[in-house]
């Protein structure tokens, strides 16, 4: 293994990375053996508590998959609002016109700098208020307007970016042959930067769910999280239960940033488009704020040292 | 029609928001520094370690850690933090969970930054004979830093609106005072503003500062 930052080893440098791992391993292995004994202190290790998550099926059936199509339900439905929400903020703040533009982007900007859990209790608050929608399914609404309204802000910022991004020339061309503004905008520029935001959106969509979680915790909407405690008062085992929710949350994101990355580093190589993505990194930044929000997409292409 | 504010202490909650970032932001910085250096570094041990940490708890939700550390670490492991009283001890954990999630994204962070160092940076570094520690701290990382700031600016504004989960844990920051004023006030919209504003004060400036300061100090290649 070699890399730009340091010399091919020579014995020297091997024995001196053979220390390196050794006292590595030491500090780890102290650091795994100190967690041990702190759970076995507690009792935390007994079979009895892990039992319902390796044989049989009600701790599923009854706590984790009703819990988690709740989480699914919620991202998904969120998502799917959102989408076209964020589409035409974004579109509105590219607009030619003053009175278009301005309010879209303040829109855009308020929503994105309040935190998704105040925009949730928010929105508990104004369904118990304002409409008669039950206080069973509140919590529901407000998680997923909670997750909308922030959601669309960032997807707006998504979308205005990777129309952004194409180069110049393709909506030049597209004037020169005579099409109108909004020709122009559907027929040229959203097509391409929809693949351009694929990734980017695919990214997004880890963190709404990461997000749903939120609602579990203080809005008690029984999601994955929620029934995760109350599974734990079952079996009085709260250290495995969140645990083996943990580990779901990681299968599942895991696996859409995996495809997310997977579907960047496809575009990039593809010769037939402009080439330009939204990476990982691009949402990261656009999730931030406005001030620092241009050169989005610049980095197109992996250059650098590592 | 703001009368109910002064039965509450609206400042006191915010200057709870700003402590929580402020020693997340400090501890997450730390700490996602070293990973980044683990992630780049020469020993393959530790390179794994730095990318499996970051792959876990990044995928993990925020609420999911700091709910671990209170009824995890705290209420079933007995671990104080060296607090006696209950705020101090949830104070603490949140702080303790948002450095291991943040500090994941720092790290991002901090490799996109790397990434932005010209090659031939590192290799000039090292025909002159430097080590990896000195390539690293020396040459890459304060130039790196310099580009990174963009980034990290935005992490740590993530990392503002992140200390809302605190609320969960029972921690008196913004978010927890919301949810209290809304259930004993009737002036739901009020309150919502004054929140709002709170968190767009609070991010808002922070970003278009270090914005700024990150156009100043990015090396003009």
């Amino acid at each position: 293994m070699s890399s730009v930052l340091y010399d091919a080893q020579g014995p020297r440098a091997k024995r001196r990375n053979v220390l390196y791992t050794a006292l590595f391993v030491v500090a780890f292995a102290a650091v795994v053996w100190w967690v041990y004994q702190a759970l076995d202190d507690k009792g935390q290790l007994a079979w009895s508590l892990w039992k319902p998550f390796f044989s049989g099926t009600e701790a599923y059936s009854t706590y984790i998959w009703p819990g988690l199509e709740n989480t699914l339900k919620a991202a998904a439905l969120a998502m799917v609002i959102a989408l076209p929400l964020g589409a035409v903020l974004g579109i509105s703040r590219l607009s030619d016109h003053v009175w278009v533009r301005v309010p879209a982007a303040i829109v855009v900007e308020f929503f994105r700098a309040i935190p998704v859990l105040v925009l949730m209790i928010f929105g508990l608050a104004i369904f118990a208020q304002y409409t008669d929608v039950s206080s069973d399914d509140r919590p529901f609404y407000a998680v997923v307007t909670g997750l909308v309204l922030y959601n669309a802000s960032v997807l707006a910022e998504i979308v205005r970016a990777g129309i952004l991004a194409l180069p110049k020339g393709q909506s030049e061309a597209a004037m020169a042959i005579g099409l109108r503004k909004g020709q122009v905008m559907r027929l040229i520029l959203l097509p391409q930067s929809v693949t351009a935001m694929l990734p980017a959106i695919v990214s997004q969509l880890v963190v709404i769910v990461k997000d749903t979680a939120l609602g579990g915790a203080v809005l008690t909407f029984p999601e994955l999280l929620a029934s995760a405690n109350t599974m734990a008062g079952y079996y009085g085992n709260i250290i495995a239960s969140l645990t083996v929710v943990a580990a779901i949350y990681i299968v599942i994101n895991f696996s859409l940033t995996s495809f997310a990355s997977w579907l960047e580093s496809r575009l990039r190589r593809r010769k037939k488009s402009t080439g330009v993505v939204l990476g990982f990194q691009d949402v990261a930044d656009i999730a931030g704020t406005a001030a620092t929000g241009d050169g989005v997409g610049a980095g197109a292409g992996p250059a650098g040292l590592v | 029609m703001f009368d109910f504010l002064d039965k509450y202490d609206v400042l006191g909650a915010f200057w709870t928001t700003v402590q929580l970032t402020l020693l997340s932001a400090v501890g997450s910085l730390v700490w996602g520094t070293l990973l980044a250096a683990m992630r780049v570094g020469p020993v393959p041990l530790m390179r794994g370690f730095a990318t499996a940490y970051v792959n876990i708890v990044r995928n993990i939700p925020l609420t999911v850690i700091i709910l671990f550390s209170s009824l995890g670490l705290n209420q079933t492991l007995s671990i104080h933090l060296g607090a006696h009283d209950f705020p101090t001890i949830n104070f603490r954990l949140a702080v303790l969970g948002l450095i291991v999630y943040t500090a994941t994204f720092v790290c991002e962070a901090i490799r996109a930054g790397i990434n932005t160092v010209p090659v031939g940076q590192a290799e000039a570094a090292r025909a002159i004979g430097l080590s990896f520690s000195q390539v690293l701290f020396l040459v890459v990382l304060p130039q790196a830093f310099r580009a990174a700031v963009g980034p990290l600016t935005n992490v740590l504004i993530a990392l503002t609106k992140n200390t809302t989960v605190a609320a969960a844990i029972g921690v008196a920051e913004a978010a927890f005072l919301m949810k209290q004023m809304i259930e004993n006030e009737a002036e739901l919209l009020a309150i919502s503003a004054v929140i709002a504003l709170g968190f767009v004060c609070l991010t808002l400036p922070t970003g278009l500062i270090l914005g700024w300061v990150g156009k100043k100090v990015a090396v003009k290649r």
